[in-house]
Order: structure tokens, then C-alpha cells, then sequence
């Protein structure tokens, strides 16, 4: 096991290094001049100039500027926003907020996934099951900015069931329009997954032998469907977390929430690419620790990589 | 062969059957697509005795045995009939009755020791969940205590430490004795045991059988046992019921069905199940005296394989490999229009060799002489033109051909890729060889998922013939058919031998068909040729002792079949 | 029966046949069977038939709508958030611009947009799949690493990235549609590569080389047409989500300048979501009924294709 643990970190560092590089070249590494398009039609400030130019080492290499970018991220050194706070302490601040929102449509939409995915599995060809797949296409479909706005004109502003915005009243209370809106829109995918996914293993012989054995079905579904079942749906959700994190950044620009998200969105918005190469940097970041975490938990849920014979 | 056992142990009345089926049907799908696949069946199992249900594929035989358990899969439900254990009516019991019937009364084994133990559980956890479901023990230590038990009686030595194993971390041979453990675990009373080791190797399958049959012995358990070997239903069950499209043709004492069958399908059973007493198959050209088999063919021999070696990597984590030698100096001589068998276990190495004449893997040293010319001083020009003279058919019926393509382009295929013909001339050599393989000329224009397995394996010949080779490899080729089936194409393989003077390389893991396929044998183990000559010779005086094992594993070795 | 040592013979029927041809009426193979099983759905075909309206609207705009989307003289600031009137059935937007003129043409970049994406984003997943696990050993490593790389980045916030960056004059179609299609391969490769796998161990993979194929054609002739089938279902799908792609990058902001786009107007609309909620939602509409037509045409064909569900039916 522990050598699967040292392999998997080993294979990550570089995928790590590959995609800040992709990042970064993206931004800089094109032809032309990296500050017009930093900054596209605004004329910034010439202290900001200076600070950029210096920051960035823009009369270095290319390749001194990449280990310089990437030092400061091993530094968790990641630069300076527009209005001159430091990227690391806005994300200080605006974190436990977007963690908040995160955990909440987590578990929203795990626990949709699970219960109607599995109930769709077990009752496959019904009406039921019929219905809950075309629920799940329009949930696949609608664009999370179309949700968003919809639940908000409806259920904020026409049926006042929850607060249409957010803003600085942002306890775990207050983030219930954002949190449906951000798990409804995930868990359609994932539902289908869950779904096909216990078909599958409903299908297989073990399953039967376990019946055999004078088992009810109350022990085979949990013990030896789910179980089972649980392998890609874990792996399910490294891919999702990136749909998650996309979808709080439009989640909290629309309801207001002063979280990471939105820093992010305002600064799409206004055009801020420092900023946003900044924040897409420490996505990628966390996306990649997401992942590493996954394929450990992948180890643990199957014996197969754990003990390789 | 033993006779009618008495039940000592159990001192069941040994007059009334254990198990009772009348009228037993079974279908599949609902509304209009329902099927019947069993169409009334009747059956009896007394306390202690063992009762074979013999038949191929689609013959209803495993879907009777589920139904009795009641682990019919997908849409199947028993549409009529009755089935009484020991007067207790299975068909109207309900989810709990039948819940506690499982593994009580009435154990399981199934057939692929695989995927029939769940991966992500430990062995000692499923085994445990098999001793708490049916009451054995209570309270961990118990329990633990129990199953540890069961694991020893099922034959696996080190069962405490084996608890704490997963199943991919067993041999396929463990794994079913680890399922036969479960099965027995509570003692029931009737034990269905579902081709329980056809997956299993021929020396393996033997041991591990005896054992079941002395557990069984031992408790007086009675024993469905499913089977679509006739020597193996002959050696191991007292009373045989032989079934076809989901009815029992015929039904009775084991040695009376082999020597005197009554029904034609039974007859046509019992004279294609290929034994030790078998005959070479003539075929029907030779018997007007064309060429008689027995004449040793004379000139330079076809394939002759000198200390052929084939080394293999094995990645071992880190940088490290270790080599593995898959085949480890093999010679042998195939002379023209004869077959050689290359017979093995798996992991033997007899494919590897197949696929090195084939030229699909490379050769690590050693000489490879195909009508007289070395190999290895070839060109690839050279190399592709050999390929027209020596082709393959595969094992896998439904792999070995490309769903997506019809029949006729199939065929036609290695006439294209050779440039033989145009358009015209090689749609009629395809309508030839159709012909030539006893296949409707419709057929060209069908895909491979319409036909059945062994139909697919005729166009697989009809593919390898295409371009008139001269040497033909059938890698396991009849492994995975039927019986009549297997029968039937191997009486095809030797008449276009005869008319076509090809030379054959036989693959197979089958003794048994080995007898009935082929004039040479080459018995290999491990990477090497233990020991190799005439099929006549080798049959009757084994000198090395894992052709003697592999022989005394044969099922059916000591019954005398009609016909033979 | 009542006896075991009874020897029970059955009536004899018929002649024993052994494996007897039996042919269904028409031919039948993957593709075929998928194709009898969708026609008769009627979900089909109502898919199909949203995906040739919007094609249509996209291509011949004209034919729908008479009033120009935008452009000179086609905004009338005094009818702002106007309702329905004759000949604008849909009423107007915020800046007094024709709601329906502008759905109708806002399907043309968002069609074009996602095919282009579609496109670019298949062809080089389904290459580097095939590549990796034809050849498999060094090349398979590092492809696998490269797709890695590619799927760390989300291919919305890399389009974004991309998006800021370029500068306005090049924002064009095709740099859009590299922009998303360049970064969403990765999973599209992985299923190639793992189908090319399971593919690549059948016979007649093997009966193909001993033909005398080389390997390259067999992987092409043999092996591809086999793998098809999951991408076909990830692209039609993809689709979709390219459409949605294209909408939330106007919506950001950061889409095509100058385009009449479905984003860009929910975007617009907003504002004044209160007010006149409907400019929000005809054009939220007409992108989930596109949206929604291509996604249940690829979950469709999804159950057509995959043997195990045609399996139990």
C-alpha cells in the first residue's frame, strides 16, 4: 500500500509541473506583448507597470520566468490582485465561505445521487426509473447560470422560500439557495453513474452467491452491491470536484457570496488576468490534491491495488 | 462406479426422494418476449445419492438447477410444475422461507471461482457471512472458530491465516474450494453444484472433486451436480439425466446410459464424447481406401522446431525485471498431412509456441523450419508470403471475428490483402469455401452475431483455407463448443485434411479430444516437451509420470461407453 | 421416475439436428440493431427533430425572421423590454433589439461553436487514445501523462484563461472553438484508450497480423470501427456541453465580441430580472431545448450501443 501511496505522488508531480507550465504559457509564453494582453483594453496604473514587469521578470526568459512563477507558488507566494491585496490573503479570507457553499452541494448531491440512482437501479424499466432519467437530462442540460437564475427568481424573489442573495450573512443558513442550485447541478452526471454503475455489479455472480448463502436482501444490496458499486463513483468525483469548483465561481457571482468564486468571477469579468491566471493557478493546485486523494481512497475501497498478489 | 448408496448418517427414509420436481417450466422475458426454456421436467434426488444433469449448451440444465434455489437470473420465474424438498413446496415459498432454505437446506456452488467471490471482501468475511446467515455460531470468536473450520474441511491448509486473504490472492483451485466450503458450511441437505470446476485444470478438477465426494460421502449429502461432460457425469453421479432444448431425453443409472442409450440424442451423445478407448476420426474419403493414416508420410516434414525458446520480461515494480522463459527448448517435427497435438495445462507454454510458428511472436533462439526453410533468414517479402501458407483459427468463437464486417468480407479478406483475384474471382472462391465448410452461401452477406459459436468457427476455416495453405494452427480451436458441435467440426478438420493434404498444429488442454484429433502428441509442461511420440504409443504406455496424472484425470477413463 | 433405478427414455420427436442455421429476417450487427431499436423510440425522434430545427435556424436564419438581431437601425430604444407585438412575437430586449430575430441567429454560433469544438476535440482524443494503446509500452506512459496534464485543467476555466488573454481583435470562432476543444480531449482519449484496449485483445486482432496486415492497418481497419461506438456517444453529448461552453463564456464576458450569442443576452438580462424576467428566459430556453435535444440524443444512442442493457431486453 505504501508503495502504491509513494508511486501515485511520484506520478503527480509531473502532471503538477506540466499544467502550471501550461498555464503560464498560455498566458506569457504567447508571441506579442504579455502586458497589452494582461490587460486588453484598460491602461493600468505605472506603479502597477513597474510592480508587473518586476514581478513577473518580463525581460528574463521564458524559462526563468516559469521557475520564478513557480518558486512563489511552492512559497504560496501567489501574487497581488488589482486593488493591490495580496492573492494569498484574499484567499484566506474568502475561503471557509466557498468551503461552506462546497460541502453543502456536496452533500446534496451525493445524497441524490445515492437514493435516486440507486432506487432508479433497482427499480430499472419502471415509470420511475423513466422519469428520474429525463429529470436528470434537463438538470444535464439547463446551464448552471440558467438554474441559478431561475431558483433565484422563483424560489428568492416569487415563493421568498430562501434569500434570493447572499452578501455578508454567509452562515451555513444563509447558503441554502446557492448550495441547491450548485448540487441539483451535479448530480444528474453523477446520478447515472451511480445508477449503471449498481446495475453492473447487480449483474454479477458474486452477487448470487451471496444469496445462495441464505443472505437477505437486505445485507446483499448494501454489503455487496454498494460496496462494490462505490469504486467509480469515488473515482467519479475527482472528475466532478472540477465541474464544482466552475460552478461555485458562477454560483457566487450570481447570489452575491463572498467567496473564492466570486473573486474569481469579478475578476473574469473585469478582465483581471493577473488575477485570474492567479486563482486558475490554485485551482489547478487543489484539483491535483483532489485528485491524489481520490486515487488513495481508490486504494483503500479495492484490495486488488492494495495487496498486488 | 459406485452403486446406490445408503444413507447411514443421516438415516433419511431412503424410499421417498429428497428433492421432487414435476412439470418444472421456466421462462424468460415478459409479455410478448416471454420464452419457455424448460419445458416441463420431472426429476427425483434421494437422500445421499448424486445425480448428474447432463447436457450442452442451452439445454435448460443449470436454469432447472437455479430454479430449485430459486436464483434465476434476470426476468426468469418458474411458470409451472412443483419442487419439493423433502416436502416442503419451493415454488410457493416465500422471500423468508426461501431466504432460510438457502444455505440451510439447500447449498450452492457455482461454476467460475472468480467472479463468484466478491473482490472487495476478505475470504474469512464471506465465509463468516455464510456461517452467521444460517445460525452455525454466534459471537465473534465463534464464529471465526467456524469458518476456520469450514475452510480446513474444504480441503485448504493454513485456513487461519488464508481467513484474512482476498480471493484474487487465491489460485483458482483454492477459490473453489473456498465456495465449496461455503456451500457445505450448515450441512445441507442438497448440494447443487453448477459445472463446479470446469474452469479448473484437468489435474486440479480431479482432486478437487474426489475431495467433494468424500465431504459428500461423509455427511450423506445428496448432490445435484450439472455437467456438459459425460465422463465426468459417469465417474462422479449415481443416476444420469441427460437433457436437451429443455426437456430430459433420457434418465437413468450412470453406467446403464453409457453403455446402452436408448434416445438418438443420447446415442449421438455418447458417441461424440471423445475418451480414452476413442478412434482416431477417419474420415469418410479414407474409408473408400484414398490414403490410409497409418502410412508414415515420407520427405522433409512440414514444421520442424528445433530447442525453441521464448523469454519473456517481468516488470517487477521499480526498474527491475526478471525474465521468464515461456517456453524453454521445445523441438518437434510435423510431417505432411499429419496432426500434431501439443497438449497442456495452462501456463504450459503450448500457445506461445503456436503464436511463435505463427510468426506473431518474436523468437528468443532456437530454429523454426517451415517446409524446409529457416525462418529466422527470411525477409519480411519473404515473411509475408509464408503467411499465405500457414493460418490460424483461434479459440474464441466470438472474438475471433470482426463483428462490424460481413461474412463474405471476412472471407475474402486474406484474398485482398494478398492481391489474389479480382472482384468476381473472389466472390465465387467465397462462395467455395462456404461450401467446402458446410455454410449456406445467404451467409455472406450476415454478420458474425447471427451465427452460433461452432458456425462461427466454421467460417474461421473457411477464412484460414481462403488462400490454400498448406499448414493450418487451430489454437484451442474446439475448446469452447459443444459436444456434437466439437464433434462435428473435428470430423470436418479431418476430411478437408484428407482432401486437401493440410498439416495440422493442435493445440488443446483436452487429453480426451487429443485421442480423437490427432496422429502425434507432444505433452508439455512448463515450458518443455515431457514427453512426446504417437498418439497410440503415448495412450498406451505413458512413460513419464504427468502424462500418467494427466491421463488418470480424464473423466470417464474407467467406463466403457457405447459405440467406443 | 418413481424409481432410481428406472431407465427412462423420451419420446422420440424429431431427427437430432446439431447447430442448425438459423437466420433472423434482415441482417443484423451493432449498428444495425442500434438503428432498429431507435426509430421505433418516439424520444428519438423528437430529438432528431429539435436538432434539425436549430441546424436550419442556424444555417438560414432568414427563414425565421425577417428583422436584423443587431447591427444599424435595429434597436429601437423606445420599445426597451417592450411586450409582444405583431411580427415580434417575442417582444424586446433591453436594448430594444428583436427577442426572436435574436434567438434565431444567436443558434448560429452556438452550433458553430460547439461542432467546431466537437470536432477538434474528438479527432485529437480519439488519436491519442488509439496511439497510446495500439503501441502501448513508452508512448502509452507519456501520452497518458500528457492527457493527465490536459485534465488537471477544466477545459471551461482554461477556454477562460485563453479567452482574457487573446486580444480582442483574434477572439475569432476558431480560437474559441480551439480553446474548448483543445482542453476537453483528455477524456475522451481515456475512453478511447481503454475500449482500443479491450478491443485490442480479441482473436481477430491477432487473425488480422497473421494475415499479413501490418499492425498500423489492422489498428485502422479492424480495431478503430470496434472503439467507436463510446465516442460516438461522448461526442454527442460533448456537443451539448461545447453549446453550454460557448453560452457561459459569454456570459462571462468572455466570448466572441460582436456575435449574437445566447449567453451574452442572459447576461444582458439580468439586470432586469425583476422587471421583465421573459428577455432572461427565451433565450435561457432555446439553450437548454438545444442543449437538451443533443444530450438525449447521445444518452439514446448510449442504450442502443451498449450491449449490456440490449442484453436484458
Amino acid at each position: 500500500m505504501l508503495a502504491y501511496i509513494l508511486r501515485r505522488i511520484v506520478q503527480v508531480i509531473p502532471v503538477f509541473i506540466g499544467a502550471t507550465l501550461l498555464i503560464y504559457f498560455m498566458v506569457f509564453g504567447m508571441p506579442g506583448d504579455p502586458i497589452a494582453a494582461l490587460f486588453g483594453d484598460k491602461q493600468p496604473s505605472p506603479q502597477l507597470l513597474e510592480q508587473l514587469r518586476e514581478r513577473y521578470l518580463l525581460d528574463q526568459p521564458f524559462i526563468v520566468q516559469y521557475l520564478n512563477y513557480l518558486g512563489g507558488i511552492l512559497r504560496f507566494d501567489f501574487g497581488t490582485t488589482f486593488s493591490g491585496q495580496s492573492v494569498g490573503e484574499v484567499l484566506a479570507r474568502t475561503f471557509p465561505v466557498t468551503l461552506r457553499l462546497a460541502v453543502m452541494a456536496i452533500i446534496i448531491s451525493f445524497v441524490l445521487s445515492i437514493v435516486i440512482g440507486g432506487a432508479s437501479a433497482l427499480l430499472k424499466g419502471t415509470v420511475f426509473d423513466h422519469a428520474m432519467l429525463v429529470i436528470a437530462l434537463i438538470f444535464i442540460a439547463v446551464p448552471i447560470f440558467v438554474l441559478a437564475f431561475l431558483a433565484q427568481y422563483f424560489l428568492g424573489v416569487q415563493l421568498q422560500w430562501f434569500k434570493p442573495t447572499v452578501g455578508a450573512n454567509n452562515d451555513w443558513g444563509d447558503l441554502w439557495l446557492p448550495a441547491i442550485v450548485l448540487g441539483f447541478s451535479i448530480y444528474a452526471a453523477s446520478m447515472r453513474l451511480t445508477r449503471s454503475s449498481m446495475i453492473e455489479t447487480l449483474g454479477q455472480d458474486w452477487v448470487r452467491t451471496a444469496y445462495s448463502k441464505g443472505l437477505s436482501r437486505g445485507r446483499v444490496i448494501p454489503v455487496h452491491v454498494l460496496r462494490n458499486s462505490l469504486i467509480p463513483m469515488v473515482t467519479d468525483i475527482a472528475t466532478n470536484f472540477g465541474i464544482l469548483m466552475v460552478g461555485a465561481t458562477v454560483t457566487e457571482g450570481i447570489f452575491n457570496v463572498p467567496g473564492v468564486g466570486n473573486t474569481l468571477f469579478q475578476a473574469i469579468i473585469r478582465h483581471e488576468t493577473p488575477t485570474v491566471v492567479s486563482f486558475v493557478t490554485v485551482f489547478v493546485i487543489v484539483y491535483v490534491l483532489v485528485n491524489l486523494l481520490v486515487d488513495l481512497l481508490y486504494g483503500l475501497l479495492d484490495p486488488r491495488i492494495r495487496y498486488v498478489k | 462406479m459406485s452403486d446406490m448408496k445408503e444413507n447411514p448418517v443421516s438415516g433419511a427414509n431412503i424410499s421417498e426422494p429428497l428433492l421432487k420436481i414435476r412439470g418444472l417450466k421456466v421462462s424468460f422475458g415478459t409479455g410478448k418476449k416471454a420464452r419457455e426454456v424448460v419445458h416441463g421436467v420431472d426429476l427425483d434426488v434421494y437422500p445421499g445419492e448424486t445425480v448428474a444433469i447432463v447436457g450442452e449448451s442451452g439445454s435448460g440444465k443449470s436454469t432447472t438447477a437455479t430454479a430449485v434455489i430459486d436464483l434465476l437470473p434476470g426476468t426468469g420465474k418458474v411458470t409451472g410444475g412443483t419442487i419439493e424438498l423433502d416436502g416442503v413446496d419451493l415454488v410457493s415459498a416465500g422471500r423468508r422461507e426461501m431466504e432460510s432454505i438457502r444455505g440451510r437446506e439447500i447449498g450452492y456452488v457455482p461454476q467460475d471461482p472468480m467472479s463468484n467471490l466478491n473482490p472487495v471482501w476478505s475470504i474469512g468475511f464471506q465465509v463468516e457471512e455464510a456461517v452467521r446467515a444460517n445460525g452455525l455460531a454466534t459471537g465473534r470468536k465463534e464464529v471465526r472458530a467456524r469458518a476456520i473450520e469450514v475452510l480446513k474441511q474444504a480441503g485448504l491448509a493454513d485456513a487461519e491465516r488464508r481467513l484474512h486473504q482476498f480471493p484474487h490472492q487465491f489460485s483458482g483451485g483454492m477459490r473453489q474450494r473456498a465456495l465449496i466450503g461455503i456451500g457445505l458450511a450448515a450441512d445441507p441437505k442438497l448440494l447443487i453444484a453448477d459445472e463446479p470446476t470446469s474452469a479448473l485444470d484437468v489435474t486440479v478438477q480431479r482432486v478437487i472433486l474426489d475431495h467433494l465426494a468424500s465431504l459428500t460421502r461423509e455427511k450423506g449429502t445428496s448432490v445435484l451436480f450439472i455437467t456438459h461432460d459425460l465422463g465426468l457425469a459417469a465417474d462422479r453421479a449415481d443416476r444420469i439425466v441427460v437433457m436437451n432444448q429443455g426437456e430430459i431425453v433420457e434418465s437413468g443409472p450412470s453406467r446403464l446410459i453409457l453403455e446402452n442409450p436408448q434416445h438418438p440424442y443420447t446415442q449421438r451423445l455418447v458417441a461424440a464424447a471423445p475418451s480414452l478407448a476413442s478412434q482416431r476420426i477417419q474420415a469418410v474419403a479414407e474409408e473408400r481406401g484414398v490414403e490410409h493414416i497409418e502410412e508414415v508420410a515420407s520427405g522433409a516434414p512440414v514444421i520442424e522446431v528445433r530447442d525453441l525458446v521464448k523469454e519473456y520480461r517481468i516488470r517487477q515494480g521499480g526498474f527491475r525485471s526478471v525474465p521468464f522463459r515461456a517456453v524453454d527448448g521445445v523441438s518437434f517435427q510435423i510431417p505432411k498431412g499429419k496432426t500434431l497435438a501439443l497438449v497442456g495445462e495452462s501456463g504450459s507454454g503450448k500457445s506461445t509456441v503456436a503464436k511463435m510458428v505463427l510468426q506473431l511472436e518474436s523468437v528468443t533462439s532456437g530454429e523454426l523450419l517451415i517446409e524446409g526453410t529457416d525462418v529466422s533468414q527470411m525477409s519480411q517479402k519473404d515473411v509475408f508470403a509464408l503467411r499465405s501458407r500457414m493460418q490460424p483459427v483461434f479459440q474464441d468463437p466470438y472474438g475471433s471475428l470482426d463483428p462490424l464486417r460481413s461474412i463474405g468480407h471476412l472471407i475474402a479478406e486474406p484474398l485482398r490483402v494478398h492481391g489474389v483475384g479480382d472482384e468476381k474471382a473472389r466472390q465465387a472462391r467465397v462462395f467455395e469455401l462456404l461450401e467446402q465448410v458446410s455454410l449456406p452461401r445467404e451467409l455472406a452477406w450476415r454478420y458474425p452475431n447471427e451465427l452460433s459459436g461452432g458456425q462461427r468457427q466454421r467460417v474461421a476455416i473457411a477464412r484460414a483455407l481462403a488462400l490454400k495453405p498448406s499448414i493450418v494452427v487451430l489454437d484451442e480451436a474446439v475448446s469452447a463448443l459443444d459436444v456434437l458441435v466439437q464433434d462435428q467440426i473435428l470430423k470436418l478438420l479431418a476430411e478437408l485434411q484428407a482432401e486437401l493434404g493440410l498439416t495440422y498444429l493442435f493445440i488443446t488442454h483436452d487429453l480426451a479430444v487429443v485421442r480423437v484429433a490427432a496422429d502425434l502428441v507432444a505433452v508439455m509442461e512448463k515450458g518443455r516437451i515431457v514427453e512426446q511420440g504417437t498418439v497410440d504409443e503415448i495412450f498406451a504406455s505413458p512413460q513419464q509420470a504427468y502424462t500418467q496424472r494427466l491421463l488418470e484425470a480424464i473423466p470417464g477413463a474407467s467406463v466403457h461407453m457405447a459405440g467406443h | 421416475m418413481s424409481s432410481n433405478s428406472a431407465h427412462y427414455v423420451a419420446p422420440i420427436k424429431a431427427d437430432v439436428v446439431v447447430d442448425a442455421v438459423r437466420l433472423g429476417e434482415k441482417p443484423s450487427n451493432l449498428w444495425l440493431d442500434a438503428w432498429r431499436d431507435l426509430r421505433v423510440r418516439p424520444l428519438f425522434w423528437i430529438s432528431v427533430a429539435l436538432v434539425l430545427l436549430v441546424s436550419v435556424a442556424a444555417l438560414f436564419p432568414s427563414l425565421f425572421t425577417s428583422f436584423p438581431p443587431s447591427g444599424q437601425g435595429a434597436a429601437d430604444l423606445a420599445k426597451s423590454n417592450a411586450g409582444p407585438e405583431p411580427g415580434h412575437p417575442l417582444g424586446f430586449s433591453f436594448q430594444g433589439y428583436d427577442v426572436w430575430s435574436r434567438l434565431v441567429h444567436g443558434a448560429g454560433i452556438s452550433l458553430t461553436v460547439g461542432l467546431l469544438a466537437t470536432i477538434i476535440g474528438t479527432v485529437i482524443g480519439v488519436v491519442m487514445g488509439a496511439l497510446a494503446a495500439f503501441y502501448g509500452g513508452f508512448l502509452d506512459s507519456l501520452l497518458s501523462r500528457v492527457g493527465d496534464i490536459f485534465f488537471t485543467i477544466p477545459y471551461i476555466v482554461a477556454a477562460i484563461v485563453v479567452m482574457t488573454v487573446v486580444p480582442r481583435e483574434f477572439r475569432s470562432v476558431l480560437v474559441l472553438a480551439f480553446a474548448i476543444g483543445g482542453f476537453s480531449w483528455a477524456s475522451t482519449a481515456r475512453i478511447v484508450r481503454a475500449e482500443v484496449l479491450r478491443v485490442k485483445q480479441s482473436d481477430f486482432v491477432m487473425a488480422s497480423i497473421a494475415l499479413g496486415l501490418s499492425r498500423f492497418k489492422t489498428m485502422v481497419v479492424h480495431v478503430l470501427p470496434n472503439a467507436m461506438a463510446p465516442v460516438i456517444v461522448v461526442a454527442t453529448i460533448g456537443l451539448g456541453q461545447a453549446i453550454v461552453a460557448e453560452a457561459t463564456l459569454s456570459f462571462l464576458g468572455v466570448g466572441l465580441p460582436n456575435v449574437v450569442s445566447w449567453g451574452a443576452d442572459i447576461s444582458q438580462a439580468q439586470a432586469s430580472i425583476r422587471t421583465a424576467p421573459m428577455a432572461l428566459f427565451w433565450p435561457s430556453l432555446a439553450l437548454t431545448l438545444t442543449v437538451l435535444a443533443f444530450v438525449t440524443l447521445g444518452e439514446l444512442v448510449r442504450d442502443a450501443v451498449d450491449p449490456k442493457s440490449r442484453a436484458q431486453r
